[in-house]
């Protein structure tokens, strides 16, 4: 019997309109480790993570053929409502986008619509996941002001408790340090690195030496294509394919 | 040389700029004095808090209290049935259908048609309607018909808001696991709260301010109605009937009338800008 993670993608492609933005990819993304996904610009690396929580739903004309398997679940069965399998993903967007509430409700906001109503909960809650996204000290004497107020390096650790807090399995990052200072992204990274034996992490990046400190296992895409696909030691040290290695070694960008 | 024309160019253009910016405060300022001067002297207390008594528009004792209450409550009660009805409408279109839905389109539309009929169509209408229903000029149908008036106001005011609404917020939502509904009513309203709050002002102020279509169905009265399915008074037929008199003395209380109507929308507003700023405190700016 083949062990199941909680991610499997088999034979998915998907359309917008008469674009093919992934063509036929068959992909086991291995847990409580972190897989990164590499390619250029335009290649399908955010259209792929965003079909793992559904998020796809929301573009204009877009069609999908095949499966991906959460936790044995098929997420694209008609009339699936898709809200458990976003529960199970935090998100990490580009830029950071706090709700328009406070600091506290922002991390408070998921455990609440899943139903905890108990102040005293909620707060150890809040506080725990600010911890974890090592956000805690600096804005324990500030929970109830705007979370915009926050600087972007900050909203982007906020962006990762108020997604820890629904308790997921899985972290989804779409390119999640491009918008941040050095020093910024260096602390996220730091924070992958710390959860990464709790969580199943995927990662998109463009930044191949940000795959290359993180990635256990690498994913290359290129026009839609999986093109390879392993652990990131012989990935990234001794691609296999002539596209891995030009994307790599630096011919294409 | 040619520099020197480039230069007076700017001059003049700025200049043409200035004086049209300078004509609208001047305008404002001119309509507050002229009602204020003409309508001070019949200004007193008694305007504010008596009823017209007999003989009252020929200059008789007697004030606009209930016209003043009848205003609030046709201007309110529409302003609120009109928020009810248009809030669901706007997040309906806007955060559970796609960014190309041909439902939207036609409901925005409507909208935008709707906004552009003139208020004494909807008076017309509205009294069609009381006609064919055996219904008397009362507050229940100035409401209902000063709703129909505010609600593409509103609708159209809110709509703008909603869709600056960044779709990173909502993606962000959904992420958390949020139903569709979750994220229209406990997430995206509450970044277009202060829209909100000035798309409601705006209707306010033109229910309050509609003469026409209260004209045939608000019908009016010199008392202060005791239930919906009465006639009322409102401010601004008011000040019709008592210009339309040809007693200076009553001329003047039209004036005071239309300085309290005036004072009234004014405060509203100053007061609406207030929460305004509070309800905007969270709100996401920058993305």
């Amino acid at each position: 019997m083949q062990q199941q993670t909680h991610i499997e993608i088999k034979n998915l492609s998907v359309f917008y309109g008469d674009v093919t933005a992934l063509q036929n990819i068959t992909l086991t993304i291995p847990d409580k480790k972190i897989t990164v996904i590499i390619g250029p610009s335009g290649c399908g690396k955010t259209t792929l993570l965003k079909s793992f929580n559904r998020l796809i739903d929301l573009e204009v004309g877009v069609k999908i053929n095949g499966k991906i398997f959460v936790d044995k679940e098929n997420i694209f069965t008609p009339g699936l409502e898709p809200t458990h399998i976003r529960k199970k993903m935090g998100l990490l967007a580009q830029k950071p986008c706090p709700l328009p509430m406070s600091i506290f409700e922002n991390v408070a906001f998921g455990p609440r619509i899943h139903g905890l109503k108990n102040r005293k909960r909620l707060h150890g809650i809040v506080r725990y996941h600010l911890k974890q996204a090592g956000l805690w000290k600096e804005v324990k004497n500030r929970l109830h002001e705007p979370a915009s107020k926050l600087s972007i390096g900050q909203q982007q650790r906020l962006c990762l408790a108020r997604g820890l807090a629904v308790k997921p399995e899985i972290i989804l990052g779409d390119e999640p340090t491009s918008a941040l200072d050095p020093a910024s992204s260096k602390r996220i990274e730091e924070i992958f690195l710390m959860l990464k034996s709790r969580y199943t992490i995927v990662l998109v990046t463009h930044i191949l030496r940000q795959a290359k400190r993180l990635a256990d296992y690498i994913v290359f895409l290129y026009n839609g294509k999986l093109i390879e696909y392993g652990p990131a030691d012989s990935v990234l040290n001794n691609p296999q394919q002539t596209l891995t290695q030009e994307y790599i070694y630096g011919v294409v960008s | 040389m040619h520099k020197d024309k480039r230069f007076l160019e700017e001059k003049i253009i700025k200049g043409i700029m200035r004086f049209c910016a300078l004509l609208l405060a001047g305008l404002l300022i001119l309509i507050i004095v002229t009602i204020t001067v003409k309508g001070l002297s019949a200004l007193n207390i008694s305007m504010l808090i008596k009823t017209a008594k007999g003989g009252f528009y020929l200059g008789g004792e007697g004030g606009i209290l209930h016209a003043i209450i009848g205003s609030f409550c046709i201007a309110g009660g529409a302003t609120c049935l009109a928020f009810f009805i248009s809030t669901p409408i706007v997040l309906y279109i806007n955060v559970y259908r796609k960014k190309n839905s041909k439902l939207a389109e036609l409901i925005r539309f409507s909208f935008n048609v709707l906004w552009g009929i003139p208020s004494i169509v909807y008076g017309a209408f509205g009294f069609t309607c009381m006609l064919f229903l055996g219904l008397k000029a009362s507050l229940l149908a100035g409401i209902l018909v000063i709703t129909l008036v505010e609600l593409p106001i509103l609708a159209r005011g809110i709509d703008e808001v909603v869709q600056q609404v960044p779709i990173e917020i909502t993606q962000a939502a959904l992420c958390l696991g949020a139903t569709t509904g979750e994220t229209a009513w406990k997430v995206v309203i509450r970044q277009i709260l202060p829209g909100i709050m000035t798309a409601i002002l705006l209707a306010f102020g033109r229910g309050i301010g509609d003469a026409a279509a209260v004209l045939f169905t608000a019908g009016f009265s010199d008392y202060i109605p005791e239930s919906l399915m009465q006639p009322v008074a409102t401010l601004p037929l008011a000040i019709f009937f008592q210009l339309g008199t040809p007693f200076p003395a009553v001329q003047n209380r039209a004036y005071a009338s239309a300085f309290i109507l005036t004072l009234l929308v004014l405060s509203i507003s100053i007061t609406a800008r207030f929460f305004s700023r509070k309800l905007s405190r969270h709100r996401i700016d920058r993305l």
